[in-house]
């Protein structure tokens, strides 16, 4: 099967910096995979070089056989690809309906059906009842939930996940585990997500792409990479190898 | 057209300028550290050049004997607005400050037409008509000394920030809020004391001005906008920037002045600011956001 | 249509319906009440309330802060007028001429500044940059009177003719009025419609509704197009009413300002806030006046000064403006 989502080559600079590095690696339509690495790996940079946020300097990002590296955010989002913010970007002076209803205005110009995707996105992360509230109002685990719903009230066919457990307790993390792998499992969404939570990570992954100084250092299962001595040693540190 | 004549009026304009300059420092100072848009500024000014216009009319005084107190007096000015109005504005959005600030100046403007009503007033100091020959040039003696005071204000205020321990404390908090406040200092008397920093210049302007312009109580929309512009063009927040690109302007003024009518000067000044924004929105010397 | 009028019931709190109709019989009525001197200031409310709600849609609805929107009024007001004079093209013609000129301006305007990225203050001032530009410009142009002004024929005593603008009072009151009306239904239409929720994501983060697939620049130009070409049409009005245009009055920032007081004092991207904030600006200015001229202090700035301290009040104590506070205690909030 062709890939969803094919990065290849893919390289970022800041200033001189190289926040990525000819990254590689493609995502099968259903599939979730789990980007991990160390705090200034490049992750973030990475999602939003795939978002259309940024524009990578090299390399293609094709989607559905298309190369996206020159379009747009919104343009991508058109296509298919939805995202979330490491730190949570909820519009905090709109309710939390009219939040999900703006995500899913991107599939339908029609509001009223807008409404109705947006209420079963909320529904789907437990968000219904408090959709009259505005988003200021919300606790920030509700307020990741509310940008998870209105990502996937977009439509997406492929949805990244930018740290979406982070700050959460552990009993909410495995509520989130299993909304997110009844998705994939549902509607066969294809999910990236960034994540240090290894709890989450391992629960959801079906593959796993190490980063470390904007550099892909491994790509593996699960167990795979929880063996491999590279990944060990320079992402759990040298004493624990 | 004679070339002492549009040096003349280039020198004129240069000096002027460095007035302007003067004035727009406030402004960019202000905004700098405590990030309000001071659209009051002009307003301020004018309260300065009234109590100039004052002094000189009842006591004689010359509006460059005054500069020194009137300018402690809009310290005190400024400092009392911030700590009572302004403070509480800090975190709320742009327009609400903007709104604030306008309240502010239509009671001022207002304020001054009640006291000193619509006619202008002119301060005529003895030497107002003496110029300084230097070869083919005429330099007027009024705009050279106030230029030479907004020039030595300014430098003082330089060296007060670079080397005062108020200063770098002040410079602290504007760069990092948070941090300021982890370390223990007072950011909201500091604010109060930038915002007084600014009034006072614009208050020593206000005195310089009061020798080169004729003052009516609805010049402080006109200058509002004036340092607005200047600032803009110099770098909102940056000093150097304010006092360049109000030569900039104070030169453009006087020159549009050579080829078009007075009046259809300050579209020159117009034009140039739109070409800043549309070129180098963060001005000839501010560092991009 | 019955979809629109779907549409624009919609979500509306069930008490705002009756009270809207209220309100607008009410206003219909009112001519038959009032002597010419309530009329009048009538007039000036519904004035505000229009342009307020034109405004309302860059700021309130967009969150572009536009402190030159004298400059479609301007442009409205000439456009119209110098068709009118030289000539002799009827104000609902010459209405066309005035929103494409206004939308001409705007497009420059907004093509600039939001491919530029150029925001908040910088944008205001870019703004009030272009409309004291057209102001000399005007000032210098002997054609359309230049800063002498331009002055509209009135109309022979007792004529009346609705298709030249030319009438009495009553006339007029009417033309705004139904003029208010129809800008309230359509920002109604606007603010519910797809385009209301993306201006407010927008408005909100910038980021993060690109992330939603929302096209900011031309959601952004969408706003200033609109919002001119609704401006204009005051201008044409203004220009008809009053028959006198002089560039210094109707470009001037001042002006600008005027019109977005009512906005902000009533409710910032509320559809009441704009009526209800010209509604309470322009009475509490009669009002001083009245009580001013009472007590013999006639001096000039006295009304300004009052004017400036009503303001200051409003907005230390009421930041989010008049109508969101009175909605609560109306029972009128929305209903999600």
């Amino acid at each position: 099967m062709t890939a969803l989502l094919d990065v290849s080559g893919v390289s970022r600079s800041f200033r001189g910096l190289r926040a990525v590095n000819e990254v590689s690696f493609a995502v099968a339509p259903g599939e979730i995979v789990a980007v991990i690495g160390p705090n200034g790996a490049g992750k973030t940079t990475l999602f939003n070089l795939i978002a259309g946020a940024l524009t990578p300097d090299d390399g293609a990002i094709r989607f559905d056989g298309r190369d996206i590296a020159g379009l747009r955010a919104d343009r991508r989002c058109r296509l298919g690809v939805a995202r979330t913010f490491q730190l949570v970007r909820p519009f905090a002076g709109l309710t939390v309906e009219d939040n999900a209803i703006v995500g899913a205005l991107a599939r339908t110009p029609d509001v009223a059906a807008a409404r109705r995707e947006a209420l079963a996105a909320l529904d789907r992360l437990g968000l219904a009842d408090r959709r009259g509230l505005l988003a200021s109002q919300l606790t920030l685990p509700d307020r990741k939930r509310l940008e998870m719903a209105r990502a996937l009230a977009t439509g997406p066919r492929l949805l990244l996940l930018d740290e979406a457990m982070a700050g959460l307790r552990p009993t909410e993390i495995d509520g989130m585990v299993s909304v997110l792998a009844r998705l994939n499992r549902e509607t066969g969404l294809t999910i990236v997500l960034i994540e240090h939570v290894m709890r989450a990570v391992m629960a959801l992954a079906q593959r796993i792409v190490v980063l470390h100084h904007g550099e892909k250092i491994a790509e593996g299962t699960p167990a795979d990479i929880s063996r491999d001595p590279v990944v060990i040693r320079s992402y759990f540190g040298e004493a624990a190898a | 057209m004679p070339l002492d004549l549009v040096l003349n009026v280039a020198i004129g304009g240069v000096l002027t300028g460095l007035v302007y300059g003067l004035m727009a420092l406030g402004l960019s100072v202000i905004f700098g550290v405590v990030r309000i848009v001071n659209f009051a500024h002009g307003e301020m000014m004018t309260v300065a050049m009234y109590a100039a216009v004052m002094a000189f009319a009842h006591w004689q005084l010359d509006p460059f004997a005054v500069l020194l107190p009137v300018a402690a007096g809009l310290f005190l000015f400024g400092y009392g607005l911030q700590t009572s109005l302004i403070n509480p504005f800090i975190t709320r959005p742009e327009h609400s400050q903007f709104m604030l600030l306008v309240a502010i100046a239509i009671v001022t403007v207002n304020g001054l037409l009640m006291a000193f009503g619509p006619n202008a007033r002119t301060v005529l100091v003895p030497y107002a008509l003496d110029s300084i020959e230097l070869g083919p040039l005429l330099v007027d003696k009024v705009r050279l000394y106030a230029a030479g005071t907004a020039l030595a204000i300014a430098a003082g205020l330089f060296a007060f920030f670079r080397y005062a321990r108020l200063g770098a404390a002040i410079r602290a908090a504007a760069d990092n809020h948070t941090g300021a406040l982890v370390v223990g200092l007072n950011v909201k008397r500091l604010y109060a004391a930038t915002f007084g920093l600014g009034s006072a210049c614009v208050g020593a302007a206000g005195c310089l001005m009061a020798v080169l312009i004729d003052v009516t109580p609805t010049l402080g929309p006109v200058y509002t906008l004036l340092a607005f512009v200047i600032v803009i063009v110099g770098g909102l927040g940056s000093m150097m920037g304010a006092l360049v690109g109000g030569v900039l302007i104070g030169l453009s003024e006087a020159l549009a002045g050579l080829v078009l009518v007075p009046s259809a000067k300050s579209m020159v000044t117009f034009a140039l600011l739109i070409l800043v924004l549309l070129l180098r929105p963060q001005g000839l010397f501010g560092r991009r956001a | 249509m019955t979809d629109w009028a779907g549409r624009m019931a919609g979500d509306a709190p069930p008490r705002a319906l009756p009270l809207l109709a209220a309100l607008l019989a009410a206003l219909l009525v009112l001519p038959a009440i009032v002597d010419s001197y309530v009329l009048s200031i009538a007039i000036l409310v519904l004035y505000f309330a229009y342009v307020g709600q034109a405004w309302n849609i860059m700021m309130g609805f967009a969150g572009q802060l536009s402190l030159g929107h004298s400059l479609y009024v301007g442009l409205g007001a000439y456009a119209s007028a110098v068709l009118f004079v030289h000539h002799g093209v009827a104000p609902w013609i010459g209405a066309f001429a005035a929103i494409g000129a206004a939308i001409a301006a705007a497009a420059i305007i907004g093509a600039l500044a939001f491919r530029f990225g150029i925001a908040g203050v910088y944008f205001a001032l870019l703004t009030i940059a272009f409309a004291e530009f057209t102001r000399i410009g005007f000032d210098h142009f002997p054609w359309i009177g230049g800063s002498g002004g331009l002055f509209l024929p009135v109309a022979r005593h007792g004529e009346s003719e609705f298709w030249m603008l030319r009438g009495p009072p009553v006339m007029f009151y009417y033309v705004i009025l139904s003029m208010a009306a129809m800008a309230f239904a359509m920002c109604r239409l606007l603010m519910v419609g797809r385009i209301g929720y993306y201006w407010r994501a927008l408005r909100e983060d910038e980021d993060a509704a690109r992330a939603l697939g929302i096209d900011i620049f031309r959601y952004k130009m969408l706003a200033i197009l609109i919002s001119s070409a609704m401006t204009a049409p005051a201008g044409v009005f203004f220009a008809f009413y009053y028959n006198t245009l002089f560039p210094e009055q109707i470009f001037s920032m001042l002006r600008s300002i005027e019109l977005i007081l009512g906005p902000i004092i009533g409710g910032l991207g509320t559809l009441f806030g704009p009526i209800l904030g010209a509604f309470v600006l322009t009475v509490l200015a009669e009002v001083l006046n009245e009580v001013l001229a009472a007590l013999g202090w006639e001096i000039p700035g006295a009304r300004q000064v009052f004017y400036g301290l009503c303001l200051l009040v409003v907005v230390m104590y009421l930041p989010e403006g008049i109508w969101p506070a009175l909605a609560r205690r109306l029972g009128l909030e929305r209903r999600r």
